[in-house]
């Protein structure tokens, strides 16, 4: 019979998980639940949060807030429902401090009940979908990446301020690509000639290029985040069109597609919160660390991870491991303390950042191509949706 | 609406055609003759743009680029049918799909682990990077070379066809792989050297689609899922069947994008006219293949048997 053995053996087991979180907690760890799309055609947004962040934690000698820091990386495939399974285990099993990451918008959206629910603290370093900008905001919520529209208004107000008469607007056909346009529109006060919808992860754009340089735009503005930006850029290129009608753009040209379009990319436009061109301390110390560690350049999601672990360095530090609402107010004070990579930083009333929104060129500097800062339309901008979040 | 416009629609719909058309070749070749399903079609044509990166990053020679991305993509396919596919040929559709669905995963992460997961570089060969000015439109070069290209391999693959002894092969094996075999003829190398041809023609399409598109994983599944279209609307095992349904799929694909938003705007409120285009349009060639099944289940242009 092994019934006593079997009893015998559970208990130890669960003598030694006790002790050791006993010990877990003296030596006083800390453990971060890392979520991001890590596989699929969007990997490379996930991968760059993952080594942002990895690089900032190694900075800080393999802890933050002074407590050892375990970091758990999961790959939620850009699918909510696996992103919901995700949060859970992070919270019921693992126990984490924080999570980092939560993906793209809709994924981020589907795992929030969860995470309001348990009060765990959440930093997104890709996502700031409007309903959390808004009335459903939540005091352990957090983005240190953008309110989805800050980027395309800060173009809006860009070729305002150029003096852009008629733009002409292109967009895939779903919820960011209609939230980004309407950013663009809420600053942007000329006419606007076209307001095209593509078909979302279409390869092929000739046929809207030959329609947009039927239309004889000023201007054009556009969103077309990964792959989608790598056809459309090479292909308006390709048309000659690039010297023809100005391009700005969003989430289009950045450190993830540059590799892949390079010259076809010089002359375009982009609205940001950074660059690796950005020219401050901070950020010249980041993208030469990043760069020295991973042979690339960084993207706007490796800058954002990157400051989300400085960010919860500090925050760590000034309160008690298991107390995630003290937990929640550290992180949105340390947000003013944060040395950010993108500039001024600061949590808003409704825990999106307060921050510049730059233009920048992308331009042939020797035969490496960067950018270029021309100008900052947004600073320390503020939302559109703040003053619908109850939070003070 | 200017006619350079819609001639420069035309073009396009027409480039879009036949690149479908080098994808189709191989793969109604392979699914109509051998009777099987090759899910794995589009990594194959995914192998071959990353090849031709890889190549082009090192010689910078786009003509060695594209013949690497066909002998790398003829290689692969000669592989895949000894190691995967000639063990499947006596079993049902549904294992195949299994198979090769299993392969699709595999190439998928296979590009990640080797080439990482940011899209690779590929540029357009010097000689073609202008455009060409056609009543005030600036086209592309490179794509009319696309449109030569395919129209080359539909002529070549035609006379393989219908004018030489192996196609004469290929077409008896379709039809009585056992009487053909009886008469001597190697059946089990004239299947493999299908598939590896089916595979270099995806290989070529791969390396010319990969300086107007995004080299990236998992960029042969769309484009899999419109040529599969082509191959049940053209009629399957039919090349001159694909050719065909290509093209037409190619301008309906392209027309409708253009065209379906402007016609709903007189139509319909302009909200709905701009949510509702783009979502009709890519439906519009799955609409095409349901009218042609229901008329024709064999498709447009069967294969004579």
């Amino acid at each position: 019979m092994t019934t006593p053995n079997t009893s015998f053996r559970r208990t130890a087991l669960a003598l030694t998980a006790l002790a050791s979180a006993g010990i877990g907690h003296l030596a006083s760890a800390a453990t971060i639940g890392l979520m991001a799309p890590l596989s699929g055609p969007i990997a490379v947004v996930g991968q760059d949060q993952v080594d942002g962040f990895m690089l900032a934690v190694e900075q800080l000698g393999g802890k933050l807030g002074g407590q050892a820091a375990t970091v758990l990386k999961e790959d939620d495939q850009l699918k909510p429902e696996i992103g919901g399974q995700i949060v859970r285990k992070f919270i019921d099993k693992d126990k984490v401090d924080a999570i980092v990451g939560l993906s793209f918008s809709n994924v981020m959206m589907a795992s929030l009940p969860r995470i309001a629910e348990t009060g765990t603290v959440a930093i997104a370093t890709n996502a700031g979908p409007s309903p959390v900008a808004g009335a459903g905001c939540k005091a352990n919520v957090f983005s240190t990446a953008w309110q989805n529209d800050g980027a395309a208004e800060a173009m809006g107000k860009f070729a305002q301020d150029r003096g852009v008469k008629k733009v002409y607007l292109m967009a895939p056909n779903y919820q960011a690509g209609k939230d980004m346009l309407s950013g663009f529109k809420r600053y942007f006060k000329g006419q606007i000639v076209e307001e095209v919808y593509t078909q979302v992860n279409q390869p092929d754009y000739s046929a809207e290029l030959a329609q947009l340089q039927a239309a004889k735009p000023d201007a054009a503005f556009v969103f077309y985040p990964g792959g989608m930006g790598v056809n459309f850029i090479k292909q308006m290129a390709q048309a000659g069109l690039m010297a023809k009608i100005p391009l700005y753009s969003v989430f289009t040209v950045d450190g993830t597609t540059l590799p892949a379009l390079r010259d076809a990319a010089v002359g375009s436009i982009s609205g940001a919160m950074w660059d690796a061109a950005l020219d401050t301390p901070e950020n010249k110390k980041f993208v030469a660390a990043f760069e020295a560690k991973y042979k690339r350049t960084p993207s706007e999601y490796a800058a954002t991870a990157y400051d989300a672990a400085n960010l919860l360095n500090i925050a760590l530090g000034k309160v008690k491991p298991g107390d995630s609402k003290a937990l929640s107010a550290a992180v949105r004070a340390a947000g003013s303390e944060l040395k950010s990579v993108r500039g001024p930083f600061a949590f808003n009333n409704n825990n999106m950042p307060v921050q510049n929104y730059y233009a920048f060129e992308t331009v042939k500097d020797g035969g490496r191509i960067t950018g270029k800062l021309l100008a900052t339309p947004l600073t320390k901008h503020v939302d559109a949706y703040h003053t619908q979040c109850a939070q003070k | 609406m200017s006619s350079t416009l819609v001639l420069a629609q035309l073009l396009n719909g027409l480039q879009y055609g036949v690149l479908l058309f080098l994808l189709a070749a191989g793969l109604t070749l392979v699914f109509g003759i051998m009777s099987f399903v090759n899910l794995a079609h589009g990594s194959l044509y995914m192998m071959g743009a990353y090849f031709a990166a890889t190549a082009f990053q090192y010689t910078g020679s786009f003509g060695l680029a594209v013949a690497a991305a066909m002998g790398g993509a003829l290689l692969l396919g000669l592989v895949l049918e000894l190691a995967v596919v000639a063990r499947l040929y006596r079993r049902d559709h549904l294992d195949h799909v299994l198979a090769t669905f299993g392969l699709v995963l595999f190439f998928n992460e296979l590009v990640r682990i080797v080439w990482g997961s940011q899209p690779v570089f590929l540029q357009v060969p010097d000689l073609l990077s202008g455009a060409i000015d056609i009543g005030g439109f600036s086209y592309p070069s490179y794509r009319f070379a696309i449109i030569l290209v395919g129209l080359a391999v539909a002529v070549g693959s035609w006379m393989l066809i219908n004018k030489t002894r192996v196609g004469m092969l290929i077409r008896a094996g379709a039809v009585n792989p056992a009487m053909v075999a009886a008469l001597g003829v190697n059946i089990r190398l004239l299947n493999a050297m299908l598939f590896a041809v089916g595979a270099m023609l995806a290989g070529l399409a791969g390396a010319m689609a990969g300086p107007i598109l995004s080299v990236q994983s998992g960029m042969g599944e769309s484009v899999l899922i419109t040529t599969l279209v082509v191959i049940v609307i053209g009629g399957i095992g039919s090349v001159t069947g694909a050719f065909y349904a290509a093209l037409i799929v190619g301008i309906v694909d392209t027309m409708g994008r253009v065209f379906l938003p402007l016609i709903l705007r007189q139509m319909t409120e302009r909200s709905f006219a701009d949510a509702a285009g783009p979502a009709l349009a890519s439906m519009l060639v799955y609409l095409l293949m349901a009218v042609v099944l229901a008329w024709r289940p064999q498709g447009l242009f069967p294969a004579n048997r």
